[in-house]
């Protein structure tokens, strides 16, 4: 009988060791991915003044859409450091600023001329790319470390670890969800 | 997600795959050295041969204690050079500084799948081919090399590309890379030795010096029926070996295309552009000429561009070291479709 005691309670010693461990580890997770956007983030807003500085000549009839990015830029760099919702709001106006200036660069057919344009474009197209990809790894991970922890009987030992639900990035808006089509070429 | 679960049971089953490859490997030499040294001590110590005034019985099995040597040195070899072994034998020159816009749209596209996959940044080789091809290697997904041919730069657009990059970064994520660069190695080792033994066995340097060969060989008919029997089970082993490991190879291979194509997709989240990808290198045809055939089930289509892999059924699924690229690019559509229909629902 006591044999059987002491086997009951080693057994679930181990499991509630490996539960903690198994949460611990995707909080680590996590907190590495959410790590990973912040340095594609910092990369994308150090781009936005070449892109400008680029495009300046030759739009220079749109500068209200080109201070449109810079100041959206500027709010993004500022809101870096702060909580998940507030960086994907102002990262998402930053997007959507970006996006009306490529909508508006089709009109000049002169930008293609421009030397380094190409470069800048693959380096825009590549940057706005890891964002999209990093955000996707960090949903992608919060979203195991939250079934992780919710799940029964994992959750027992979710108080003990710490854990609390990861906040997903949030795309409200659905101009926002399609990826920016970076084309400073005309067809 | 299923996914973790799914990837770990993968990353589990090439860790163990790895090992019991190396130990097969291992104890298949020391069957052909010691087979060889029980085979000569036979026939050494057969009826007749006591009288004979050359009389030396074969006491010391040095053939297997080389050959196990050998064999645990291929596989140390492997473990540490294999990834550098595989690329050096295709010609590959690294990318340390991107020169042309195609390198770094390549980087680029590397950089972002490494991101989307979460591991480190491998580093990343150009092979000087004009057929469009791709292969990853390295024993860990930290020492990972990401490889494409000249051709593939030049073929692919960027989505395209992506799609490939993301496929061999799936191998990488799941440990493929470990296997298939110790299958390489050793698929190479075993055909390198097989010919030796193989010529060994032809110029007859069995039964002792040359002079009493003629003369053991009449006296051993119908001698020993033991020394007989481990004699032609050694043959044919050897005569098998290289084909068996080739085959192994192929069937190890053809499975994980499918698993490759579809954790791709889950990186990128566009399996058309993977299946337009490999519509291109299908349509392409041409073999890949700097890769060969003990690499082949490196490549993400086969190099040699044989008829087999477009084929389905029994022949092309044993004769080839890829699944048809007609079903691989049906299963990424179907993928695409269910995205779709997924999006449209919600």
């Amino acid at each position: 009988m006591g044999i059987v005691l002491l086997v009951v309670v080693v057994v679930v010693a181990l499991w509630v060791m490996s539960a903690y461990n198994r949460l611990i580890a995707l909080k680590n997770q996590v907190a590495n991915a959410w790590k990973q956007i912040d340095v594609q983030l910092k990369r994308r807003h150090d781009l936005i003044p070449n892109l400008v500085n680029a495009v300046k000549g030759a739009m220079d009839f749109e500068k209200s859409t080109l201070e449109a990015v810079i100041s959206a830029r500027n709010k993004a760099v500022s809101a870096t450091g702060g909580g998940v919702a507030q960086v994907a709001k102002a990262e998402g106006e930053l997007t959507q600023a970006l996006g009306r200036l490529f909508a508006l660069s089709e009109n000049y057919p002169q930008l293609k001329a421009t030397a380094n344009i190409q470069q800048l474009q693959e380096e825009l197209t590549s940057t706005e790319n890891k964002v999209g990809f990093a955000r996707q790894l960090y949903n992608d991970t919060a979203t195991s470390y939250n079934t992780a922890q919710q799940q029964f009987p994992t959750n027992l030992v979710a108080g003990m670890a710490k854990a609390a639900p990861a906040e997903l990035w949030a795309i409200e808006d659905s101009a926002e969800r399609a990826v920016p089509n970076v084309d400073l070429k005309m067809n | 997600m299923e996914q973790p679960a799914n990837l770990f049971e993968q990353q589990a089953s090439n860790r163990r795959r790895s090992f019991w490859l190396v130990t097969g490997f291992v104890l298949f030499f020391a069957w052909v050295g010691f087979g060889g040294d029980i085979a000569w001590y036979l026939m050494s110590t057969g009826p007749g041969m006591e009288a004979r005034s050359d009389y030396a019985p074969h006491t010391v099995p040095w053939i297997g204690i080389i050959a196990t040597l050998i064999a645990g040195s291929v596989c140390w070899y492997s473990w540490k050079k294999g990834a550098e072994r595989v690329l050096w034998a295709t010609g590959a020159r690294e990318i340390l500084e991107p020169a042309t816009d195609g390198e770094r749209r390549l980087v680029n596209v590397v950089e972002e799948m490494a991101i989307a996959s979460g591991l480190p940044k491998p580093r990343m080789f150009v092979v000087p081919d004009a057929d469009p091809n791709a292969f990853a290697t390295g024993i860990e997904p930290t020492k990972a090399c990401i490889a494409v041919t000249e051709g593939l730069l030049g073929a692919l657009s960027r989505e395209e590309l992506q799609g490939v990059v993301a496929h061999e970064m799936a191998h990488v994520q799941n440990f493929d890379t470990r296997l298939m660069t110790l299958l390489a190695a050793m698929v190479g080792a075993i055909a390198l030795m097989s010919d030796g033994m193989g010529r060994m066995l032809r110029f007859g340097s069995f039964g002792g010096g040359s002079s009493s060969r003629s003369g053991g060989r009449s006296n051993d008919k119908g001698g020993n029926p033991l020394a007989l029997l481990i004699l032609v089970l050694w043959v044919i082993t050897l005569i098998l070996a290289p084909i068996i490991s080739r085959f192994l190879a192929m069937a190890v291979s053809r499975k994980r295309e499918y698993l490759a194509d579809a954790t791709g997709a889950q990186f990128t989240r566009n399996p058309m552009a993977l299946a337009s990808a490999l519509e291109k290198l299908d349509a392409a045809g041409e073999p890949t000429h700097t890769i060969t055939k003990g690499a082949a089930h490196l490549c993400i289509v086969d190099p040699s561009a044989s008829q087999l892999s477009r084929k389905e059924g029994f022949l092309g699924d044993v004769f080839s070291s890829h699944p048809p690229i007609r079903m691989r690019i049906a299963r990424l559509r179907g993928m695409a479709y269910q995205q779709v229909k997924l999006e449209s629902a919600g």
